[in-house]
């Protein structure tokens, strides 16, 4: 019934034709379409006009030139980039990063979730789950701050604790680059997990009790209901967080990944997002740094359409 | 409701780990931050010995005296607050803005509109030249810079959008039937009738500029245009010692001072805290439900 919801319709057109009907719905709507103009405008500046930028890939970009002046130089930046030095670790420390997300983040939420939905003293829930969402809120300097301030060897307690407990050598965990990754996956543990489990909990509140009731009868336990209700209640929740996870696979957080990296550690803690900046702002080389990020955000579109379409193939609803 | 099948031993074993293991997760997220707000009080001679965990020995504000008698950390404060009220009104206003028009099934070109935001998820120009395009708009150094680039995020635009489709559409019928134009629909019908939303989204928007990062890393490089995140960085970072180096007759990078800025930085997320709690279970859900 959108018609009837529409603003008083104007006359009908006495001259038929294609112009003045687009400029006769332009006026009846002219607020609608004001409203629309800044906003679009932002979408537009922001985000379409740097798509545009993208083209300095191809060019020896030079600032005082501009898009016009500066020289098309073809795939030159690409060859340099997959023949360079740099693309075999940015992509080794991009994937390592991300097989352990896949391993240790993903999995977490959906365990914490399933832990909560067991818990039934409702007062411990409900103070567990405030606990947990906190971290979404803080920054990651902050994040990083307390990462400093507990691992580093100056003045970090727990560096001091492992060190006077266990004895040994003192590490200084935040500039060894063994301990880059471990400190990562823990920071996004700490500070993702607990929001995360939102969108299972939410999921799991909308599982029928009667499927929960039918099992019993049928003398299933706690955990085969878990496996054989509960599991198959969240899948498709589980299957579209997947795939919105594998469009980013290659985006780490860059804020993250920047503030933890430092000169001792930079050999396993540059990444392709870190990369573009480094190269990019601090260095100056505006194409390179381009084609760098063009790269990342080609194979970033292409598992996003991967993982829907095999989710669709595996009888599951995608994303779109 | 069946209650045996709680009753076996294996059960309440699996019932006790639970909660052990749900409670710890709840020290892990409480701890850290508990730590470094005693640390913000304790005395420089006890952070160096970490006698203190959660309780300093000794109290003492001298760390926080000091810091509010510092100009770089008060204006870097101001700065914080200006942006995020100023950012926040901005946002919140180009969302809500943008949101109704789309929310309207009939408007042609609207999908067109939707397919375009929606694209800018998927895919962007990136980090160089969305830089390019701020420092040719003249921004680089500017305020502008950090609120303008960030200025709708397309996930709250998609759930207001939703909100507003599920808006009883009688009234605002009833409303043109009265002889509302629809700007009045829109200020005196819609928008009285969102304010929880409204409430959220400007809270969220605020979190997101205050804890904002990036754009002062990329877009500032006055430090007298510092937010309070870029100071947090500069005093605890593993290179604090050399960034300070500029700053050193101001700064004395004590170790309680690390302490206290963080405390300072969390402390207005965590005052606002409660209220985001209240609203934003609603938001992620509304989110999340697909059309």
């Amino acid at each position: 019934m959108a018609t009837d919801l529409a603003p008083p319709p104007v006359k009908a057109a006495k001259v038929a034709g294609h112009k003045p009907d687009r400029a006769r719905t332009l006026w009846r709507y002219r607020w609608l379409y004001l409203l629309l103009i800044p906003g679009l405008a932002y979408f537009i500046v922001f985000k379409y006009v740097p798509m545009r930028g993208l083209q300095i890939a191809f060019q020896d970009f030079v600032p005082f030139l501009g898009y016009n002046g500066s020289e098309w130089v073809g795939f030159k930046h690409f060859v340099d980039l997959f023949t360079g030095p740099d693309f075999g670790r940015l992509m080794y420390n991009t994937l390592y990063l991300a097989f352990l997300n896949v391993i240790f983040v993903f999995p977490a939420p959906i365990i914490v979730a399933l832990m909560l939905n067991e818990l039934r003293i409702n007062i411990l829930k409900r103070s567990v789950q405030s606990l947990i969402y906190i971290p979404h809120f803080l920054s990651w300097t902050i994040v990083a701050s307390l990462t400093y301030i507990l691992f580093s060897v100056d003045y970090g307690v727990l560096a001091g604790w492992v060190h006077e407990i266990l004895g040994g050598q003192k590490i200084d965990y935040v500039a060894q680059p063994d301990w880059f990754r471990p400190i990562i996956i823990l920071q996004t543990l700490w500070k993702t997990t607990g929001w995360t489990t939102i969108i299972y909990l939410a999921a799991l509140a909308g599982v029928n009790h009667e499927l929960y009731e039918a099992a019993r009868m049928d003398g299933a336990g706690r955990w085969r209901q878990l496996w054989h209700v509960t599991l198959p209640a969240i899948r498709p929740t589980i299957v579209v967080m997947a795939i919105l996870m594998s469009g980013n696979l290659l985006d780490m957080s860059f804020e993250q990944i920047w503030l933890m990296t430092n000169n001792l550690n930079r050999a396993t803690a540059d990444v392709f997002d870190t990369f573009v900046f480094y190269v990019g702002i601090n260095q100056g080389a505006f194409s390179y740094a381009t084609a760098v990020g063009l790269f990342k955000g080609v194979v970033g579109v292409l598992l996003i359409f991967g993982s829907n379409w095999l989710a669709k193939r595996l009888g599951q609803r995608g994303l779109f | 409701m069946s209650v045996n099948q709680y009753r076996s031993v294996g059960s309440r074993i699996f019932d006790a780990i639970n909660i052990a293991v749900l409670v710890g997760l709840g020290m892990i997220t409480l701890l850290p931050l508990l730590y470094v707000l005693a640390g913000s009080f304790a005395s420089e001679s006890e952070i160096s010995s970490r006698t203190f965990f959660l309780w300093p020995e000794k109290f003492v504000t001298s760390t926080y005296e000091y810091i509010f008698a510092t100009d770089v950390f008060i204006r870097a404060l101001l700065t914080t607050i200006g942006v995020t009220l100023v950012g926040t009104v901005i946002q919140v206003a180009l969302t809500l803005t943008m949101a109704y028009p789309l929310a309207k099934r009939y408007l042609p070109g609207r999908t067109l509109v939707l397919n375009l935001v929606i694209f800018t998820v998927v895919f962007s120009g990136g980090i160089i030249p969305t830089y390019l395009v701020v420092r040719d708009l003249g921004m680089l150094n500017s305020y502008w810079a950090l609120i303008l680039p960030l200025a709708i995020n397309p996930f709250y635009l998609i759930i207001v959008k939703s909100f507003f489709q599920e808006l009883p559409e009688a009234l605002e019928e009833a409303a043109r039937i009265d002889g509302a134009t629809e700007m009045g629909v829109f200020f005196k019908i819609v928008l009285p009738l969102s304010k929880p939303i409204i409430a959220t989204f400007s809270l969220f928007y605020a979190v997101g500029i205050w804890n904002d990062y990036m754009s002062p890393l990329l877009y500032i490089d006055d430090s007298s245009k510092w937010t309070l995140q870029v100071l947090v960085r500069q005093l605890t970072g593993a290179d604090a010692q050399n960034a300070l180096s500029a700053l050193e007759t101001v700064f004395f990078p004590t170790q309680g001072l690390k302490f206290a800025v963080v405390v300072i930085a969390t402390l207005p997320i965590l005052c606002f805290y409660p209220f985001l709690q209240k609203h934003f279970v609603k938001g992620v859900l509304i989110g999340s439900v697909k059309e």
